[in-house]
């Protein structure tokens, strides 16, 4: 369980969580200057990923709601970004968040407005409906959204043009800047999702999940509190949205398509839907499983669907899961010997 | 002074008239038990007083006002908190936060996102207050999920006392658990009650704590009041001993 705050140690334990975020973060930082060009993009998607399941999660392990339509906000972010390009002409990634994040939270608040009247399977047929409407209108009007073909998005340029990457290695010289840019608000991502779990909204939450009937005698408005955890929620699959397309250069409709839905579904499930850093490593460990499994084979869906099937049977807690496990076991063998 | 009382209450499921026609009057600052067979209609009473359950007809009224149609949340903010015969707790949380969530509900925090629960002094402070006094200090950081089940029944009374509700209404807060804890439980809960804070309605079958915390007893049978009064005049009361024992004394 994540969720156990006992009072002293929870104090004593604070500074190691700290430390081991520092160590990854540095670790993050300094990656770059050893790879290759080409695995530093693979790492910005995974962080993207990430950013996509953390917000996922705040429903499934923080609310208890399994969304089947993540994909809807994701792709929101993205689109809105091609039409301030294709329309507005600007060229700057703040713009693009700028105009992005409030276009994907007025969208999370009008269906979580809808999609929160009803829990457990309806609501995950619910988000899956809408989010197909929207693939649906992303493929029929093409005359907007380029139908299947997709929207360009040109390189943008950083912190307001002070980084243009229109060069002859323009386009190295943005993969190494952008992933820095990512990382930073991969970072910003993290904290305030951290500070939300943990502040009494966060518990409310999981007060929530664990019984509703309970929830509601200490009078908890529920359906309140689950809309506003479907905007955060949304608003941060949005966010990685936003910083996917410039990357990918092309917005299509499967980034709206339930299977992308799916694959946030089983980015939790992978890392750990249970831990909060659960979704951090599931973002990342997919992006480099599908990458390879696309590689290795035609067949690369039921190379994922066997994976999925092995997770649920032997790691149904995921990655971070089994890890804190085997180390709450190793723990209890040292304190024994 | 009446705290609480119903007019003509009915509710009926089926057949069944869980609650016939009840004029129910609480007293301020009384320690009240309700007994009765099973299916009398002790915890459809208490579901209608905390907005559980709609009534068919009749009304509620809190100090004169009526409060028939509010809503849970209302309620609680109007002062009426309840527990549940069945253990209804936040399992994946610690006691600490099962307790503390009452505590941030009541003063209207859980709205707030950017600052960690764990920093609140205040709110802590006084859910370890809460923990200490239902005996569940050094059970602070267990899951509620692992408690045993007599911990699990006093923390379950503990997050409907934390409200500091005026009423309290606790549904057999004494079913399964240990003798040393039954006192336990009932020894806070009386305290509050005479520290004159606290109105606490209990639905409880075991008489010798009826007998034994009890101001007033009433008595339900088949959805309807048998008897009324304190625990001399019920014990005296020929009627009730019938229901209780199930047959006749004979004197």
């Amino acid at each position: 369980m994540t969720t156990i705050t006992d009072q002293a140690p929870r104090e004593r334990a604070l500074p190691r969580v700290a430390l081991a975020a520092v160590a990854i973060l540095l670790a993050l930082a300094v990656i770059p200057s050893f790879t290759a060009l080409y695995q530093v993009q693979l790492l910005t998607y995974g962080l993207i990923a990430a950013i996509a399941a953390l917000g996922f999660n705040l429903l499934l392990g923080y609310t208890g709601l399994l969304s089947f339509g993540h994909s809807a906000y994701f792709g929101v972010g993205a689109y809105t970004v091609a039409l301030v390009v294709a329309h507005l002409g600007l060229r700057s990634m703040e713009e693009y968040l700028l105009i992005g994040i409030p276009v994907v939270a007025i969208t999370s608040a009008i269906f979580g407005y809808i999609c929160v009247r009803h829990t457990r399977i309806f609501f995950g047929i619910l988000t899956l409906a809408i989010s197909q409407v929207l693939y649906s209108l992303a493929l029929k009007l093409y005359w907007v959204t380029g139908g299947s073909d997709g929207l360009r998005v040109p390189r943008p340029t950083l912190f307001l043009g002070l980084l243009n990457f229109s060069g002859s290695h323009g386009f190295q010289l943005f993969v190494r800047s952008y992933y820095y840019y990512v990382l930073g608000i991969f970072v910003v991502c993290v904290v305030l999702m951290w500070v939300i779990v943990h502040s009494p909204f966060g518990k409310a939450l999981q007060a929530i999940r664990d019984n509703e009937v309970r929830a509601r005698f200490i009078g908890l408005r529920i359906r309140r509190f689950r809309w506003i955890a479907f905007l955060v929620s949304g608003t941060f699959t949005g966010v990685a949205g936003i910083l996917w397309v410039p990357l990918n250069g092309l917005t299509t409709p499967e980034v709206l398509y339930w299977t992308f839905s799916g694959e946030i579904v089983f980015t939790a499930l992978l890392g750990g839907f249970r831990n909060f850093a659960g979704p951090i490593v599931g973002g990342i460990a997919f992006t480099y499983l599908k990458t390879y499994a696309v590689a290795t084979t035609e067949y690369w869906q039921l190379l994922l669907g066997v994976v999925l099937v092995t997770l649920v049977l032997v790691l149904p807690t995921g990655i971070v899961g089994a890890i804190s496990r085997a180390g709450q076991w190793f723990g209890r063998r040292n304190a024994v010997t | 002074m009446n705290l609480l009382r119903t007019v003509d209450l009915r509710k009926q499921f089926g057949q069944t008239r869980a609650c016939n026609g009840l004029d129910f009057v609480i007293n301020k600052g009384e320690f009240l038990s309700l007994v009765g067979s099973n299916g009398a209609g002790k915890t459809t009473l208490v579901n209608l007083i905390s907005a559980h359950l709609q009534p068919d007809s009749g009304q509620i009224l809190l100090e004169d006002r009526d409060i028939t149609f509010t809503t849970v949340a209302e309620r609680i903010a109007a002062g009426i908190a309840r527990s549940f015969q069945i253990v209804n707790l936040f399992d994946g949380l610690s006691a600490f936060d099962n307790v503390a969530l009452s505590v941030f509900s009541r003063d209207g925090k859980t709205v707030k996102m950017a600052r960690l629960a764990d920093h609140d002094r205040d709110v802590r402070r006084e859910t370890l207050d809460v923990l200490g006094q239902f005996g569940l200090a050094s059970k602070a950081a267990a899951p509620a999920g692992s408690l045993a089940q007599g911990e699990r029944k006093l923390l379950d009374v503990a997050v409907a006392y934390a409200l500091r509700p005026r009423l309290l209404l606790l549904d057999e807060p004494t079913s399964g658990v240990s003798t040393h804890e039954k006192a336990q439980i009932m020894d806070t809960v009386s305290s509050v009650v005479r520290g004159g804070i606290v109105t606490a309605v209990v639905i409880e079958h075991d008489m010798d704590v009826v007998f034994r915390y009890s101001d007033r007893i009433v008595m339900m049978h088949e959805g309807s009041f048998l008897a009324d009064g304190t625990p001399d005049e019920i014990r005296a009361n020929r009627d009730v001993a019938n229901i209780l024992l199930g047959a006749p004394l004979t004197a």
